[in-house]
């Protein structure tokens, strides 16, 4: 897994206590590496998660998502 | 729940903003999440503006105005300055936090409801003052909070729980544009409207949010960012599909853009000149120096004079009651003073009610003077039955017309406004009244009174003519009299 998480350009993580399940990220999300959890997060949603690779580090999910913490979104540096 | 594996060469490019709190203490359990709907646009305008504060450095300035409405919690958010305000108020409370605090950068967020409907007033004033504030506008085109009523936003046809079968423009009116309208005044530095359609529109609301807040940093006046915002749970729709609503048909209601931007050419507003001292106070409004008026007139026993002076507007009447109660305050009694007046200035009816009391007063209304001061004949109809009994009526009259006298109290008719003419101008009438009054009523010391009057009657020529009117006044009442005064208004 390390070695393919090192060719791609970011990784984002999502706080799942902090998720809505709303699925904005999931909708904006160009390179599809975002799907709902099958499973409930504390509050009664589905969280968002991450696929844990594919990601481009591009922050559109990071904007698209309603909640101030549920995303962070981390990229190499150049 | 999958392991956090953060490769160890990636820097977080992307976060919560750092003004914001990192768990939200509110009532409830959820300390993690903000209280919005899943999908609702606040909780994107919330973010922007965080990390607009973030960016500029500026979050120990702050202020944030959070109206009524979904967004009435800011303050369980926003690690900065917060005050929560009444529905509608967010620009006029922003106003004084602004001029109070020229170093602050003062925020008011609100709602369309909010904003377009009970506060159209404050935001139109702010925007044509060119209040040096911003304004975040979060319009969804509906009462979110209280559960979908129509706002002045929401679009034509539009179902709500008070336009169930849409609004119509013939009964509801037109969708109301606020930039626009607000863009047309000559205040406003800098409008923009905004969507959060897709990312390409938020991140075009961020930079709008952004250029707002530099246009109060400059000091160059009054900025708004419209930011046009799903609201998933009243619009009935997940929230991707309210996403598409705003991108798609919001857009073409209300379309997005610069309204105005005078920040190019505007320059700095000027300092706003500081508050003068406490001290300068009393020379700025003209309030002569003089020791508290308890040091030099004290009441005697105890008083509960209640007075009605009715009239015509343009006699004096409320002049003269004004006279009643300063100098009962100077004479260190409780006073009250409640004019009541329709609307004209001239020729309408005038009356007030005056208290003068020994003891605090509870109510400024007077329904039953001890002294009516009746300055034409149907003021004197009108309230000489209200008169307590043992009470004083003074008449502008030869005579008190028979069918409006009583026997149980005392009742002067004297032609005050004639006496007055006789001293030089009829426009002392009111004070020959209140001579006849005091000497009717020995309530308040002469030279109490005089002082009184010197202070309230700023022109010495008039000063002049209203001391010789209430000397004859109190003349023109001793002759009338032929018994000593009784004293009906001391309890
Ligand atoms: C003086 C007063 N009138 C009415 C209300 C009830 N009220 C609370 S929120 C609201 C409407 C809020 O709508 P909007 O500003 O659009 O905010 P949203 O919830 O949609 O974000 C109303 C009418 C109130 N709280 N105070
Ligand atoms: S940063 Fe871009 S690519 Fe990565 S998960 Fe978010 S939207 Fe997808
Ligand atoms: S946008 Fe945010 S709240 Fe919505 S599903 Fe994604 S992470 Fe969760
Ligand atoms: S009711 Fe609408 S505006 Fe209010 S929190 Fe829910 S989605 Fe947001
Ligand atoms: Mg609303």
């Amino acid at each position: 897994m390390t070695a393919a998480v090192k060719e791609d350009k970011g990784y984002i993580v999502i706080n799942e206590d902090e998720c809505k399940g709303c699925g904005l990220c999931i909708e904006a999300c160009v390179q599809k590496v975002i799907r709902a959890a099958p499973y409930l997060n504390r509050y009664g949603y589905h969280p968002a998660v991450y696929d844990g690779r594919g990601c481009n580090g591009c922050g559109l999910c990071f904007y698209a998502c309603p909640e101030p913490g549920a995303i962070t979104v981390y990229k190499a540096a150049a | 729940m999958p392991e956090i594996a953060v490769p160890a060469h990636m820097k977080p490019i992307h976060a919560k903003a750092e003004c914001l709190y990192d768990t939200y203490f509110r009532k409830g359990e959820n300390p993690h999440q903000t209280h919005y709907c899943p999908g609702c646009g606040h909780g994107v305008a919330l973010k922007l503006l965080a990390e607009a504060i973030d960016e500029l450095g500026i979050a120990d300035r702050v202020i944030v105005v959070s109206p009524v409405g979904c967004s009435v919690f800011l303050y369980y958010y926003f690690d900065t300055g917060n005050v929560q305000v009444a529905h509608g108020r967010a620009p006029a409370a922003a106003t004084g936090l602004k001029r109070a605090n020229p170093e602050a950068i003062v925020i008011a967020y609100q709602g369309d409801g909010d904003l377009a409907a009970i506060g159209s007033a404050e935001i139109l004033h702010a925007a044509n003052r060119g209040e040096p504030i911003t304004c975040i506008f979060v319009n969804n085109a509906i009462y979110g909070m209280t559960g979908g009523q129509m706002a002045p936003t929401t679009p034509l046809g539009g179902r709500t729980t008070t336009t169930p079968f849409g609004r119509a423009a013939h009964n509801d009116g037109y969708p109301l544009h606020v930039s626009e309208v607000l863009a047309a005044l000559d205040g406003p530095a800098y409008i923009e409207r905004v969507a959060l359609g897709n990312v390409k529109q938020i991140l075009g609301a961020r930079r709008a949010i952004r250029k707002a807040l530099e246009t109060q940093m400059k000091g160059l006046g009054f900025s708004l960012v419209e930011v046009l915002s799903p609201c998933p749970t009243i619009w009935k729709m997940d929230p991707v599909e309210a996403q598409r609503r705003v991108r798609e048909e919001m857009t073409k209601l209300y379309p997005l853009g610069v309204k105005c931007d005078r920040t190019a050419e505007r320059q700095p507003l000027p300092a706003p000149a500081p508050a003068p001292p406490l001290e300068e106070l009393p020379r700025i409004l003209q309030i002569p120096e003089e020791e508290p008026a308890a040091a030099w007139a004290k009441a005697e026993g105890a008083v509960d004079c209640r007075i009605r002076v009715a009239g015509f507007g343009g006699q004096g009447v409320l002049l003269l009651g004004q006279l009643l109660a300063e100098a009962g305050m100077d004479y260190g009694l409780e006073v009250s003073w409640l004019p009541s007046y329709g609307p004209e200035m001239r020729s309408g009816t005038s009356n007030c009610h005056v208290r003068l009391s020994s003891k605090p007063i509870d109510s400024p209304l007077v329904s039953q003077p001890h002294v009516l001061i009746a300055l034409n004949e149907p003021s004197l109809r009108k309230f000489v039955g209200a008169v307590q009994p043992g009470g004083v009526v003074l008449y502008n009259g030869t005579e008190i017309p028979a069918d409006a006298r009583r026997g149980d109290v005392a009742m002067y008719a004297l032609p005050f406004f004639e006496i007055a003419d006789r001293e030089g101008s009829a426009k002392a009438g009111n004070l020959v009244a209140l001579g006849a009054l005091l000497e009717a009523v020995p309530l308040l010391p002469a030279e109490v009174v005089d002082r009184a009057m010197a202070r309230v009657i700023r022109s010495e020529k008039w000063l002049e003519l209203d001391r010789r009117a209430l000397k004859r006044g109190r003349e023109a009442l001793r002759a009338l009299k032929n018994e000593p005064a009784k004293e009906p208004c001391h309890a």
